[in-house]
């Protein structure tokens, strides 16, 4: 879940973090009566979930009140990357003497958060990285234990920051790798940290990200301190009919879980897929057979026969479907018997026949040889692990190719 | 809307011994996990709609005197003893 900047900064300033005095703003007056607060030259930025507010002209400086709320009146009406801004941010012009970069993300390979710190920051940190990979200073930080600000202090020194600095530093960076982790966040970064003339240290912008399945237990971050409602669910884009539908499937019944995406997908071949990865690696290995998937799924943890069905249908009604492929990687838990109900049954509710309309059939796993009689009686091609989930994807695409299997 | 066909892969019969027996029917309704049996006022109903949901645990079977409950597979044409 992405967060507007405000509201990461929100985020940053109950985590005990230094913050500029800003103001949210919906309207231009309030743009107006900020600045008068803040008093001096103030930013303002639109509040959009996307890049390139600059050079779309969504920020904007300001040495009046006036000034601001006119800045603010344009802001609020302009359109960046097909975005509408929420609102503005107002936020004074601060007086730099250098721009630090704090950041922890989530390091899938190594599995745990990791520290980042650099001393050339409000630029990209990869193109840092990249040039001058001294001037960046990484440390990981444990799951469980506690976050000590040694750690943060080792990742900070390692950039050559030192004195007044390191130690101002220090628990800003340790505190960010302690929102990090407490909000459930895959990235809370502060770009730039600056070190004001006055020596403090404040962060000059912020952007969070929180995982989605951590949504449910953060209802105190999220519906409290910062009043989001709970159908904001910030896609970055508008679901589909068929995602929407296929959520409604997944949400009237407990019994295992289907997900659906078809944004950016347009081809013939709709896939029933899932397990452990396999969506993933059963998209790709269809892909670079040559196939065209319709779209993107997760089937798994014994949905009922309804669900099965229910995703299948879904996906046999997108335009342009031809055929399905059904398949999953390892051998798991799901019953192969339940899942060969629902996608026939789909076939049979929207007058296809199971044979021609199922390429293939790949589920490894419990009660397959139940799932292979009903597969047989209904002429559909089956195949156990003994065929690799890459073979299989070249059977239902070589099939809906016309091409001899 | 395409019609949803039922018991395309299952069927399930109660014979006229126990349908008006209310422990049976409460028993029934009570063991299986998918909802196929309801305990209408006593009498043992079919829920038509959840019969191919079942996942051949045989409860029923067990929650009834012996061959009062038939639980066919369709596609293979036996049934669970």
């Amino acid at each position: 879940m992405r967060f507007y900047e405000y509201e990461a900064r929100k985020i940053v300033e109950l985590a005990g973090i230094p913050v500029t005095k800003y103001g949210f703003c919906t309207s231009a007056e309030e743009a107006r009566k900020v600045a008068e607060e803040i008093g001096g030259p103030v930013v303002i930025k639109s509040q959009v979930l996307t890049g390139g507010r600059m050079k779309a002209g969504g920020v904007k400086f300001a040495d009046t009140p006036e000034e601001a709320a006119q800045h603010a009146e344009e802001i609020l009406k302009l359109e960046i990357n097909g975005h509408m801004p929420r609102g503005v941010l107002v936020d004074p012009k601060a007086e730099v003497k250098q721009e630090y970069y704090a950041s922890v993300v989530w390091d899938g390979t190594a599995k745990k958060p990791l520290m980042l710190f650099s001393d050339m920051g409000g630029i990209d940190i990869e193109e840092v990285a990249e040039t001058h990979p001294d001037h960046v200073g990484k440390g990981h930080i444990s799951n469980l234990l506690p976050v000590g600000d040694f750690e943060a202090k080792q990742v900070v020194a390692a950039t050559g920051v030192t004195g007044s600095q390191l130690n101002r530093a220090t628990p800003i960076l340790a505190r960010l790798a302690r929102l990090f982790r407490d909000n459930d966040m895959t990235l809370a970064e502060i770009n730039p940290l600056a070190e004001l003339t006055d020596g403090s240290f404040v962060a000059l912008d912020a952007h969070m990200e929180m995982e989605n399945e951590a949504v449910g237990r953060q209802k105190k971050l999220l519906r409290k301190e910062l009043q989001i409602a709970e159908d904001d669910t910030r896609e970055t884009y508008e679901p589909s009919d068929f995602e929407k539908n296929v959520s409604a499937i997944d949400a009237a019944d407990h019994r295992g879980v289907i997900q659906g995406k078809d944004h950016g997908f347009t081809g013939n071949l709709g896939l029933v897929i899932g397990a452990g990865g396999g969506s993933l690696t059963l998209t790709d290995a269809v892909r670079n057979q040559g196939g065209q998937p319709a779209n993107y799924s997760e089937i798994g943890g014994n949905p009922s026969v309804a669900k099965a069905c229910g995703l299948a249908k879904e996906v046999l009604e997108k335009d342009g479907v031809e055929k399905i492929a059904v398949m999953m990687s390892i051998v798991s838990n799901t019953r192969v018997d339940i899942v060969a109900r629902g996608v026939i049954k789909a076939c049979l509710e929207l007058g296809k026949d199971p044979g021609e309309t199922i390429a293939i059939f790949r589920i490894p796993g419990a009660w397959e040889d139940e799932g292979f009689k009903i597969l047989e009686k209904y002429g559909v091609e089956y195949c156990d692990r003994s065929v690799s989930m890459w073979e299989a994807a070249g059977r239902a695409v070589s099939k809906i190719q016309g091409a001899p299997a | 809307m395409p019609e949803q066909l039922n018991k395309v892969f299952i069927d399930v019969e109660v014979d006229d011994s126990i349908r008006n027996d209310p422990a049976i029917a409460a028993k029934l309704e009570e063991v299986c996990p998918v909802d196929i049996f309801k305990d209408a006022g006593g009498t043992v109903e079919i829920v038509d709609e959840n019969v191919d949901e079942c996942v051949l645990c045989r409860l029923c079977i067990e929650a009834s005197p012996p061959g009062t409950v038939h639980v066919k597979k369709l596609y293979d044409g036996t049934e669970l003893a």
